[in-house]
């Protein structure tokens, strides 16, 4: 166990590596001017050198490069070119908010996910089987932002036409001001971010338990008189639960990509709606300090989705 | 599976002695017991009709618009009412009109022009990048997988789609750019299920047959392993278009696909952002066709793993 953690991190620590040099390659190798362009519009010869002096953008690259990595290692992600603030405050400025966005979708989306598998895989070719199944497609299918939009269409711009105004259109409240606002506020992009991944998980809870529920350890469970809930939650989902690990584990990056669709869309001013801005503004240090705290999340969340597959199923020696 | 088309011709001469034929026994390979269950799957009958209806859609859209008598990017004055607001779905516009008084029918089946051309092409480049990278990591193993399997677990490992929104503002919005990035981004889940494939059949007696018999490990790789990985990577090419289609659509929402007034679905939709309390038909026209693809893409897919699967038949599934 021991080994294989160590092997994963250092495996981590070289993707981070590469996400970090392939960022630097993308901004500061591309042949497109920075200081040029924050210099902005009509600037004299003088004062682009000025900008570039500033931001060490004059000096070889490999220079800017060893520069730019021991910054990092030191846990520098330096200031935004913008407005000058340090981009680890931008950061736990925003963070709060993408948490508050991911952490519902996340539950939701297990809850709903697994759930709606588990009462499909219960009763085959049942009506709510087949209900499941084609709604966990059409969600399967369809892009996030057409999720979010049908979503505000619907519940808040239909509902408040007919005078009911539960649903904000979007916009922010923070948990500590007051936590039912904050859930009101969150409701709708909690929702658009788990329907799509409730329907991926439907779709693998089915099957999975579909498969389980055939083994003859299951017949066993059932001939030695066991409640069926027993048989299902307790015997059943703990096996079937294997898949769904590890299908967690892929789909961070895609919550990732699908907390950027729905912060976009709600107004949620968090890390997603923060980078589109940046990079609209070429704000090449917030951008560079979010995707690393994005790559390290996901290298993070898949070496703990590794480390449960073991714990989880005791058939799985880790080496 | 694994049992090669050739051998299953092999298997057909031994049941059937040349010339005579006995009625009622006879030898199908893996591919044509697919294309039987798929015949028969009415699911994937619909699925594939309604894709060749939205590629016709994509085909005739100029002669559409030229029934219609409306440009796709012109913008008609009489589009928008009198306070500036777009106008709603009648007979002069089927779909109602845009902001800019644009025809959003003849804009849906530009749109499906651009879906499908970056869903298929970018799939496509997957598909051929990922086979390619997973026959040399598997086969030639060693140093040569280390590095190939490395690369795959660093770009799978990619918060891709903020990736792929900073990677296009830097090269600037394009259709080729667009499709190099979904490829990107794809090809490395495809390479890993034919680097695994590959692994296990490399160890099998036709391969060691082969070998023996002189053949270079390019001709082992790609004439007697490909064709025993190739239904598994059609399987996956099929559920690889409706990803690449909204991976395609989410890039033009943001802004950074193909640039505008080229009418793209993703786009749309990015415009109708402002205006859906006023024009619901704006949002609603172009998310419904982009559904209804993406759902078809899915839908036939599943079907192909089904029919590929000898274990799976849909009447008797538990």
């Amino acid at each position: 166990m021991l080994r294989f953690l160590v092997r994963r991190i250092l495996l981590g620590a070289v993707v981070m590596w590469v996400v970090a040099t392939a960022v630097f390659i993308l901004y500061f190798v591309a042949p497109h001017n920075v200081a040029l362009l924050l210099a902005g519009r009509g600037a004299t010869e003088q004062r682009i050198q000025e900008v570039a002096e500033r931001l060490g953008l004059n000096q070889p690259i490999l220079t800017q490069y060893g520069h730019y990595l021991s910054r990092l290692l030191h846990g520098n992600l330096g200031f935004s070119y913008v407005n000058n603030e340090s981009v680890l405050t931008i950061i736990k400025q925003d963070i709060p908010i993408t948490f508050s966005v991911a952490i519902g979708g996340v539950i939701f989306w297990l809850l709903i996910g697994v759930g709606a598998g588990i009462l499909a895989a219960t009763r085959p070719r049942s009506i709510a089987d087949r209900l499941v199944t084609f709604f966990a497609l059409v969600f399967y299918s369809a892009p996030t932002f057409v999720i979010g939009e049908m979503l505000l269409l619907l519940f808040f711009y239909r509902l408040h036409l007919l005078g009911f105004n539960f649903f904000p259109g979007g916009g922010y409240e923070p948990f500590t001001h007051s936590v039912g606002g904050w859930a009101q506020h969150l409701i709708l992009p909690w929702l658009t971010l788990a329907l799509i991944e409730a329907a991926t998980y439907a779709r693998l809870t089915r099957a999975s338990m579909l498969d389980v529920l055939g083994d003859d350890y299951i017949r066993t469970a059932r001939s030695k008189g066991l409640s069926e809930r027993r048989v299902i939650f307790r015997h059943a989902l703990r096996s079937a639960a294997t898949p769904i690990v590890t299908q967690t584990g892929v789909d961070f990056g895609a919550l990732l990509g699908g907390v950027v669709v729905t912060e976009t869309i709600f107004g949620l001013p968090g890390l997603g709606q923060q980078i589109v801005q940046s990079i609209t503004r070429q704000d090449l240090p917030v951008i560079i300090g979010i995707v690393l705290l994005a790559s390290a999340f996901i290298v993070a969340a898949n070496i703990i989705v590794d480390a449960l597959y073991a714990v989880l199923d005791p058939r799985v020696r880790l080496s | 599976m694994s049992v090669g088309p050739e051998m299953s011709e092999l298997v057909e001469e031994a049941i059937a002695p040349a010339g005579q034929t006995p009625r009622g026994i006879e030898g199908r390979s893996p591919w044509q017991l697919a294309w039987e269950r798929l015949r028969h799957d009415k699911v994937a009958i619909a699925s594939a009709v309604t894709i060749v209806l939205i590629v016709l859609m994509a085909i005739c859209a100029p002669l559409v618009a030229k029934i219609v008598g409306h440009g796709p990017n012109t913008q008609y004055s009489f589009g928008t009412s009198d306070s500036g607001l777009p106008v709603g779905p009648s007979s002069k516009f089927l779909f109602g009109a845009d902001e800019l008084g644009r025809d959003v029918f003849v804009r849906v089946f530009y749109g499906a022009r651009i879906s499908l051309l970056a869903g298929v092409v970018a799939s496509l480049l997957a598909v051929a990048a990922g086979v390619i990278i997973g026959l040399l990591a598997g086969y030639l193993g060693r140093i040569v997988d280390t590095v190939l399997s490395r690369f795959m677990d660093v770009v799978l490992s990619m918060p891709y789609l903020i990736f792929a929104i900073a990677l296009v503002s830097v090269v600037g919005p394009s259709l080729s750019v667009s499709i190099a990035v979904i490829a990107f981004f794809s090809f490395a889940a495809v390479g890993r299920v034919v680097r695994g494939q590959v692994l296990s059949l490399s160890q099998r007696e036709f391969v060691e047959a082969a070998r023996s018999l002189g053949a270079g490990p390019i001709r082992i790789m790609f004439v007697d392993i490909l064709p025993n990985v190739l239904a598994q990577v059609i399987v996956y090419a099929t559920l690889l278009v409706p990803a690449a289609i909204v991976f395609e659509a989410t890039l033009s929402f943001f802004g950074l696909g193909v640039t505008p007034p080229t009418a793209t679905w993703g786009g749309m939709i990015a415009e109708a952002q402002n205006y859906y309390q006023v024009a619901w038909w704006m949002l609603v026209m172009p998310s419904v066709f982009l559904l209804l693809l993406t759902l078809a893409f899915n839908l036939l897919g599943d079907s192909v793993r089904d029919a590929f699967d000898p274990r799976y038949t849909r009447t008797t599934a538990k």
